[in-house]
């Protein structure tokens, strides 16, 4: 018979994390169900939640380091469980209290972003060499917009284009915008999900300082991991800024008129809501507005869209994380996209990009299927 | 005038009240007020010996006024008035003060709250001093009953008060009285055939000569107040003559026009002529205005039902002159009866329903298993064959957050008479998706064993989505029901080919104008709220307004019968008694001051004031029978010529002025 010893310290921290509604887990599986790694592999959401009731929960096993933070489960618990803040509870006990094992890549990533301020361990000072070239002004106070691209886009040299995109329409319209200089550092939205409370805390207090002390007022972001982070998390640590998404930014551009999208694109384009543009934040009509914008595209649906989209496999730290062939959603995604007819799978978020990159070439899709951002297909119609 | 002498009680109500405020305290300085000749406190004043200390000093110390400071009125006010009464007093001459949900209940410093007491006891002193005697008034009760809806509460409330020999109106929205009930197929936990059983009920309302039945019917205004209410129905045009129908049926067979009927739940058709169904009470046709041709053209169309009428019940007159009548009459007592709607699964869109043509509701299921309905008794689906397997998915828009709540209570039930039902018309396996099982009534446990030794397969776990998406050969052309097998700890995909969702019982959509029209209050669930959920289960807020099954709350038969019979009782024990007590507290009109204005009149919600001339000039006058004393006429009496008896403005001011005196 296996004997319950709960280790107590973890388990106060877990049970204070899912709070009173961890108490309410009725155990009836729907989170299981509903979870997409279930598409792929086992991975028993609503044991977890009752071993976090229990304070039983294995902190050696790999589940604890499963979770994408879809949003997927949550969004239809019957009891109103906050299941992702108690996944990140239990990774905090292990990151925090070193009770268990932080796989490598992570641990690898989280020494980046705590070192040089982005998990790819690139220069600092080198945060901005992607604008270098497009005339982009420092931003001063006084400036209007802050363009944040977010790392990936600002190190990558494929996801670059995401941001150079931004700057190329912003320049375009003639819009008031700058960058933040280089002691600027990543979002830590992700490392904070995957346990990493303190170098979330010294990310978010780095940044705010900087943004206050340079007099920003609204920020304009390509990733919805900064857009959820500075706009739901930041506020409680004393950042409190206006925070748009760049397809918010672009579908009111078209609304107002200032953004004429004349050049065609005739293509089959499949667009992909990013779970925290989508299910976190609940915006699902601009990215789809602009897309229809464009003329000659045809835009389509993915089997499971907007509530019922399909994380890419990115969320939670798990971008830095390896997950074996077979297993990948962002694979799942291609082949629909495939089924479906598309020629361009759309994005709005730097994980996706990396994602869908890798599955379109390792599936040797590459050929036949695009992955593009939607900032990247404006540009392209701005003409 | 004869001097005023006073008695305080100071109740401990154990530790409720003496835990937290010095009650010795309290009562000696209740003691140093003017006029008290005597200050007590004592551990239970509702106590008989506590009620005892108040009858003897009113006639040891000729106590004429009476102060107990205590919990709050709500229960007590009455004891200790009644106490006063004992003693050989007016009842009226008592003043309550709340020490308990106003003071104890509510602080924790013990200091403070002590002072508080003292200050709650010095203004109940200062105001008792200004009380009246009042006299309490019997007046006549209505002994006529409405009862509102026509399912299996409604109708047996009505029989149990009309086989009294007391006379009923029921009045039911539809055009035939049943309500769910008579949809159902057959009855857990005993299997009793539904129509069996309540048909000869029916029969009974429709025949009862004390029952005068309105069907195709609503009540759109209620005014008065118990004993005394006036009702204002809306019979709606059936578009035939009532008079001469036979109910023979030739005008719907001939009539073309179809639509989804409702009493089939869309698994048959019905006409724009049509009865309900085949034992409808009363067994007559109505007419479908929306449907009907000759009525949407004006009578330039069709007509075929005016032909083959040989009662000649359809004439061009009836179907195009025809309006709703309005009928008002006077009853005593109103007994809400009105049931509850299934929720729409189609606003979860993972489990398909409207999607997929084999994805059914309960009621659908009903209709499906029953020998005179749509398919014969035979399970088919939509194409027409018989299903291999059956899925059967609990809680259903129940017990989740996201859609209601509360538990519906009958879906456990009503799940296990299906997987028998499947086994006993059809060869199909079943699989049973539940959370908990919840079998508690009478029979239940024993029902739920019986399923089990029949062979359903249970599975522990919420359906996370049901699709049309095969992964394999053997979920082709299926339905896959995806779900956590919990008990396993595996995530299972079942194949079948039917599903069954076992849908919420939700409050009526109409809820909310309903509960306006009889000063109904709602829960948060959006059911009728009862008086109190133990000891007063099926009365309202309301004096005289009693509510009876399902529009109080999910509920099965036998609970909502034995509901309905508990109203009757209700109602029976006030016809019995034959007389209402009148609110002797009162307004009154100082003719002095009086312009004759009527605004009183206006506002009053019991039409109690009436301006007539008297002398030549005009006055108020209130009707004390009808008074309920609820003050709106003295607030908006620009004169100020209407005040409230034992709440004068007087005795308010008397009591906010020591309350804002320094103790
Ligand atoms: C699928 C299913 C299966 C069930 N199976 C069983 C079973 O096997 N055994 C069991 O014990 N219970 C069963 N139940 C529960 C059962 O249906 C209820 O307990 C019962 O029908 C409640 O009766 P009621 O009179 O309160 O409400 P209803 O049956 O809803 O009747 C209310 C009546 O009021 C009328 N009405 C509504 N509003 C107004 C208005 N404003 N004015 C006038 N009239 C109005 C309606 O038209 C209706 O006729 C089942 C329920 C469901 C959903
Ligand atoms: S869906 Fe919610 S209630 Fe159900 S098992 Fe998961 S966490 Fe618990
Ligand atoms: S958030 Fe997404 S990945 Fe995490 S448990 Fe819920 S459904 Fe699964």
């Amino acid at each position: 018979m296996e004997v319950l010893s709960p280790y107590k310290e973890a388990t106060d921290v877990i049970l204070e994390a899912g709070g009173e509604p961890l108490k309410l887990c009725y155990q009836c599986g729907l989170c299981t169900g509903i979870c997409p790694w279930n598409l792929v592999r086992s991975f028993l959401v609503r044991r977890i939640m009752h071993e976090a009731q229990l304070g039983a929960v294995d902190f050696g096993s790999e589940d604890v380091w499963t979770c994408v933070t879809c949003r997927a489960c949550v969004q239809r618990c019957p009891r109103g469980v906050e299941i992702i803040d108690v996944m990140r509870a239990i990774r905090r006990a292990v990151a925090g209290l070193g009770i268990g094992v932080v796989p490598d890549a992570l641990r690898i990533s989280a020494k980046n972003i705590a070192g040089v301020g982005n998990p790819l361990g690139e220069a600092p000072e080198k945060r901005n060499d992607w604008a270098k070239d497009l005339g982009v002004k420092k931003f001063a106070s006084g400036t209007k917009i802050l363009y944040f691209p977010c790392c990936v886009p600002s190190y990558d040299p494929d996801v670059k284009a995401v941001s150079r995109s931004t700057a190329t329409i912003f320049n375009k319209l003639g819009i008031d915008y700058g960058l933040i200089g280089t002691e600027a550092k990543c979002c830590g939205e992700a490392i904070r999900k995957a346990g990493h409370e303190d170098t979330f805390q010294s990310l978010a207090q780095n940044n705010i300082n900087l943004f206050t002390s340079n007099g920003v007022k609204t920020v304009v972001v390509s990733s919805p991991h900064c857009y959820h982070t500075f706009k739901n998390e930041y506020p409680e640590l004393g950042g409190k800024f206006e925070v748009v998404h760049i397809t918010q930014y672009l579908a009111s551009l078209i609304d107002e008129g200032k953004l004429k999208l004349s050049k065609k694109i005739n293509k089959k384009v499949i667009y992909s809501d990013p779970c925290y543009l989508g299910r976190h934040n609940e915006i699902y009509d601009e990215p789809r507005k602009i897309l229809q914008s464009i003329p000659g595209v045809e835009l389509i649906e993915f089997p499971d869209a907007r509530e019922n989209g399909l994380c890419c496999g990115g969320g939670g730290g798990r971008i830095w994380m390896d997950t074996p062939k077979g297993e990948r959603f962002s694979d799942i995604r291609v082949e629909q996209a495939v089924g479906k007819g598309a020629d361009i799978i759309a994005i709005a978020c730097p994980y996706c990009f990396l994602n869908y990159r890798d599955s379109v070439l390792s599936m040797g899709k590459a050929e036949t299927m695009q992955v593009k951002d939607i900032a990247e297909l404006v540009a392209e119609a701005i003409g | 005038m004869e001097e005023i002498r006073i008695g305080v009680y100071i109740c401990h109500c154990g530790f409720n009240i003496a835990g937290v405020v010095n009650v010795e305290e309290v009562a000696k300085y209740a003691a140093t007020l003017p006029s008290v000749v005597i200050s007590r406190e004592y551990r239970y004043m509702c106590s008989d010996p506590g009620q005892d200390l108040i009858k003897n000093d009113i006639k040891k110390l000729g106590l004429n006024r009476v102060v107990v400071a205590s919990c709050s009125p709500r229960m007590h006010e009455p004891t200790f008035r009644k106490a006063v009464a004992d003693g050989g007093l007016n009842p009226y001459l008592y003043e309550h003060a709340n020490i308990r949900e106003h003071c104890s209940w509510v602080h924790d410093d013990k200091e403070l709250a002590t002072k508080k007491a003292k200050d709650l006891v010095r203004a109940a002193v200062k105001r008792v001093y200004r009380h009246e005697p009042l006299v309490v008034k019997e007046a006549p009760l209505n002994p006529n009953v409405l009862v509102v809806g026509g399912g299996i509460a409604g109708m047996q409330a009505a029989l149990d008060i009309a086989n009294g020999q007391n006379k009923v109106y029921l009045v039911e929205r539809d055009p035939s009285i049943g309500g769910h009930m008579i949809q159902l197929d057959r009855t857990f936990p005993t299997l009793d055939c539904s129509e069996c059983i309540l048909t000869p009920k029916m029969s009974d309302v429709g025949h009862h000569p004390f029952i005068e039945l309105f069907t195709y019917s609503e009540v759109e205004e209620v005014s008065g107040s118990i004993g005394n209410f006036k009702i204002k129905v809306r019979k709606k045009a059936r578009h035939i003559d009532e008079s001469k129908c036979i109910g023979c049926n030739v005008c719907e067979e001939k009539c073309p026009w179809k639509t989804d009927s409702e009493f089939e739940m869309g698994l048959a058709k019905r006409k724009a002529v049509y009865i309900p169904f085949a034992q409808a009470i009363p067994h007559l046709a109505v007419v479908d205005p929306n449907l009907c041709a000759y009525i949407k053209s004006d009578g330039k169309k069709c007509g075929a039902c005016i032909k083959v009428c040989e009662a000649q019940a359809i004439t061009p007159e009836t179907l195009l002159k025809q309006t709703d009548q309005i009928v008002e009459f006077d009853v005593g007592t109103i007994i809400v009866a009105t049931g509850y709607d299934q929720f729409d699964p189609s606003v979860i869109p993972q489990y398909g329903y409207g999607k997929y043509d084999n994805v059914l509701t309960g009621l659908h299921f009903e209709r499906m298993t029953c020998a005179a309905g749509p398919t014969g008794g035979k399970i088919l689906l939509k194409d027409g064959r018989e299903p291999e397997r059956i899925a059967l998915v609990h809680c259903v828009g129940s017990r989740d957050q996201n859609y209601h709540e509360y538990c519906s209570r009958v879906c456990c039930m009503y799940a296990l008479k299906y997987a028998h039902l499947a086994k006993e018309l059809s060869k199909a396996d079943v699989y049973q998706f539940y959370i908990d099982m919840r079998c508690f009534g009478e029979g239940y446990e024993e029902f739920y064993k019986r399923c089990s030794e029949e062979g359903v397969n249970f599975i522990r776990g919420k359906v996370a989505k049901i699709t049309d998406e095969a992964l394999s050969d053997e979920e082709k052309g299926k339905l896959v029901v995806i779900s956590e097998d919990t008990l396993l700890g595996k995530l299972v995909r079942v194949p079948v080919d039917m599903v069954i969702l076992c849908s919420a019982l939700e409050a009526r959509s109409d809820a909310e104008n309903v509960a306006r029209i009889f000063n109904l209050n709602r829960r948060a669930d959006g059911f009728f709220l009862e008086r109190h959920v133990k000891l007063d289960p099926v009365a309202t807020p309301t004096d005289g307004i009693f509510i009876a099954g399902c529009c109080e709350g999910p509920r099965d038969i036998p609970d909502t019968v034995a509901q309905a019979e508990a109203t009757a009782a209700k109602a029976l024990s006030l016809i019995s008694k034959g007389t209402i007590t009148t609110e002797a507290a009162v307004s009154t009109v100082d003719e002095s001051i009086c312009h004759g204005c009527g605004r009183c009149e206006e506002i009053c919600a019991f039409h109690a004031p009436k301006v007539a001339s008297k002398n030549g000039t005009l006055v108020s006058s209130i009707n004390e029978t009808l008074c309920k004393g609820c003050g709106a006429c003295a607030v908006v009496c620009p004169t100020g010529a209407i005040s409230i008896k034992h709440f004068t403005q007087d005795e308010i001011l008397a009591e906010v002025a020591a309350l804002t005196e320094v103790s």
